[in-house]
């Protein structure tokens, strides 16, 4: 009833191709980023923040880089760990050697590290394919955290190998360390995300993104046409690697403060990151954000009904909650395969409907 | 030089040894992934689960006995008396059977039809579940598991050539081996081996010709969990039954790039080339670059092995057309 297209006439293809061609998507477009940066910053709390917040936003980032390689060019990579380790370590490099150094730029510098270590890592590409592909960039995953916990170069050689975020500030306002505000580190990483979400947006609809898509959906077929694979395989990997760098880098530095190569940047980093990925939707932006929110919800949201309402005995929760949520994620994969991105789809389909459905 | 250095042989032995372990995993990837085209990341979980439930039945530990002592506020955490291990293993072999069967109807037959990469994710869901169920049954702590298997170093291979060898991983090669020939037996000469090669060849032909894909698919999970068993002795034997039993999964994946995820004998020599490889890697160059290498060391191995043979050493030709 109120969501509707009718009297919504376009006159020019900018209008056909918008976004949210819909006045009523475009207003709840408006209202939800307003609400984010201008209600959340005043409400936000640390316990907040830590939980919910960070995480979402970080996630979010590795999950739009993970998806422009997975959904729009059809490679799958389970690498993504060992390329935020990389946007990580770039990140306290940076800081440490270059103290100067706004930390936008660094983080953007990290992650165009990783877009390069992603360069490298996506030249087997051209050969491999599918499931072998998938399992060679395990190698990546494996090799590059070892790098980092042995050349102590990377880790400034401190005693415990572990590396700690220096305080940095921009324009005046504390954004690492122990001693932030916490409407200013997530103001940091909400407007990277908003930047990064909308770059990504329109990367894959223009040329670039749809060369990825013509490789993903045959490769061969996309040659014949005159994609050139070279360039559109590492051009993902570079692009997604460069998202998944600042990830990393907002991760380390503004997340967690500190970091320790072997158990930050886990395997199980990769695949929470690709669940997101699958569960949001492959080749969809708005999945990207609503995996990445959904993965980062579903434990707090565990953890707090059956250990802190339901009291129940901490082991036994978190025994609960690991097969809860590997069963909610087989349960999504059967009821609509194609993510959560999908469902939303199906569910604007049905309102344009509403109340009469036929 | 290194040739006649008894100490690079006895590495050389090790790492053939250590690979039939691996080779004992990626046994179960390979059969899964031939017979249905899913490649099923929760075989090491598989391996854990079914350690577990064999410690359990061996020991005589009540299934959920801490979430049942907790629900009921009793205490009852064993039935008083353990199995022997023979009917332990028989009973084991009957809950990865009927875990198949589980997995193929809640998991599997929804999902016909699918991507590989959704097929593939659900596994991962799967093993989840399996780990944070095999936790809530059996307990989180560390076990040790008995099945009588010969242990420690052997004395004759000592004092014939010298070399360190322990008897666990000799006894796990003879197993290899006699698995390998029992499933290349069941496979040739039976009617639901050459059913299952049917399957493994052509989906839609051996529909066609009245081959019942859910009943093949049944039987190719519950082999891929009796291999998982296998495996989940072995190791369980080796290193103890516990969470980390599940990573060996992680070990076997390369072992299944470079043999090709098609391939049986592929799955054996790989795990022996890897085996070995990462043994040698580890004694000659590792101490010249800090060590630890045998994290990523096969990895690379296969990584740079299929840039120049992207199908694996034994894997099907891969043939694309437009």
């Amino acid at each position: 009833m109120f969501y509707r297209e009718a009297g919504e006439f376009k006159t020019s293809y900018q209008a056909d191709q918008a976004t949210f061609p819909i006045a009523f998507d475009r207003w709840g477009y408006c209202a939800v980023v307003a609400v984010a940066f201008l209600v959340v910053p005043f409400l936000i709390n640390p316990y907040w923040e830590q939980a919910i917040f960070l995480p979402f936003l970080v996630f979010a980032m590795a999950a739009l880089g993970l998806n422009i390689l997975t959904g729009y060019c059809g490679q799958v990579s389970l690498g993504t760990g060992g390329f935020m380790a990389v946007g990580a370590y770039a990140c306290y490099k940076l800081m440490t050697a270059f103290v100067w150094m706004p930390m936008p730029l660094v983080v953007i510098l990290a992650g165009l590290c990783a877009a390069a270590v992603g360069i490298v890592f996506g030249l087997p590409s051209l050969r491999i394919k599918g499931f072998y592909l998938a399992v060679a960039t395990l190698a990546a995953q494996f090799f590059l955290i070892w790098l980092f916990n042995k050349v102590g170069w990377f880790y400034n050689y401190s005693a415990t190998g572990q590396i700690n975020a220096p305080e940095r500030d921009f324009l005046g306002i504390l954004v690492t360390g122990p001693n932030t505000r916490p409407w200013a580190t997530y103001l940091f990483c909400l407007s990277f995300v908003f930047v990064f979400a909308w770059v990504a947006r329109n990367l894959t609809r223009g040329r670039i993104g749809r060369s990825w898509m013509a490789i993903r959906d045959m490769d061969i077929a996309a040659e014949i046409i005159g994609v050139n694979p070279l360039m559109a395989k590492l051009s993902a990997f570079a692009v997604s690697s460069f998202y998944i760098g600042m990830a990393g880098a907002m991760y380390f530095a503004i997340w967690k403060g500190a970091a320790e190569g072997t158990e930050a940047f886990s395997i199980e980093i990769s695949f929470v990151v690709l669940f997101m990925v699958i569960l949001g939707g492959l080749g969809s932006i708005f999945g990207s954000l609503v995996g990445a929110a959904f993965l980062t919800l579903l434990p707090v949201l565990f953890k707090n009904v059956l250990a802190v309402q339901l009291g129940w005995p901490t082991d036994i929760a978190a025994h609960l909650e690991v097969i809860l949520i590997g069963a909610l994620i087989i349960f999504f994969l059967i009821k609509e395969p194609h993510g959560i991105a999908a469902l939303w789809r199906i569910i604007k389909e049905k309102l344009r409907l509403w109340p009469f459905p036929h | 030089m290194f040739l006649t250095d008894p100490f690079f042989w006895e590495i050389v032995v090790s790492g053939l040894l250590a690979g039939v372990m691996y080779s004992l995993v990626a046994l179960g990837f390979v059969l899964i992934f031939k017979a249905s085209g899913i490649f099923n990341f929760a075989q090491g979980v598989f391996a854990l689960f079914a350690a577990l439930t064999l410690v359990g039945f061996q020991t005589g530990q009540v299934p959920f006995a801490h979430l049942l002592s907790w629900i009921t506020g009793t205490s009852i955490h064993t039935w008083g008396s353990g199995m022997p291990t023979l009917v332990a293993i028989v009973f084991a072999l009957l809950v990865m059977i009927g875990l198949a069967w589980l997995v193929v109807r809640i998991v599997l037959r929804p999902l016909v039809n699918q991507e590989g990469i959704i097929l593939f994710m659900a596994t991962i869901g799967l093993a989840f579940v399996l780990e944070g169920t095999g936790d809530l049954m059996w307990g989180a702590n560390v076990k040790a598991l008995d099945v009588g298997l010969p242990q420690g170093p052997s004395d004759t291979i000592i004092d014939a050539t010298g070399m360190f060898v322990d008897k666990l991983e000799i006894s796990a090669a003879v197993v290899a081996v006699l698995l390998v020939v029992a499933l290349t037996l069941f496979s040739q000469f039976t009617r639901m081996g050459r059913a299952l090669r049917a399957v493994a060849d052509d989906h839609q032909a051996a529909l066609s010709v009245g081959i019942s894909l859910e009943t093949i698919w049944w039987i190719v999970w519950s082999i891929a969990g009796i291999v998982a068993l296998v495996a989940g002795i072995m190791w369980g034997a080796k290193s103890g039954v516990q969470f980390s039993l599940s990573l060996i999964a992680l070990k076997a994946l390369p072992v299944l790039m470079l043999g090709g995820f098609t391939s049986i004998p592929g799955a054996i020599v790989g795990g022996l080339i890897i085996g070995v490889g990462e043994k040698v890697f580890e004694l000659y160059v590792g101490p010249m670059i800090g060590g630890a290498t045998e994290n990523w060391f096969a990895y690379m191995l296969a990584l740079l092995f299929l840039l120049f043979r992207p199908q694996g050493l034994f894997g099907e030709k891969i043939i694309e057309r437009v």
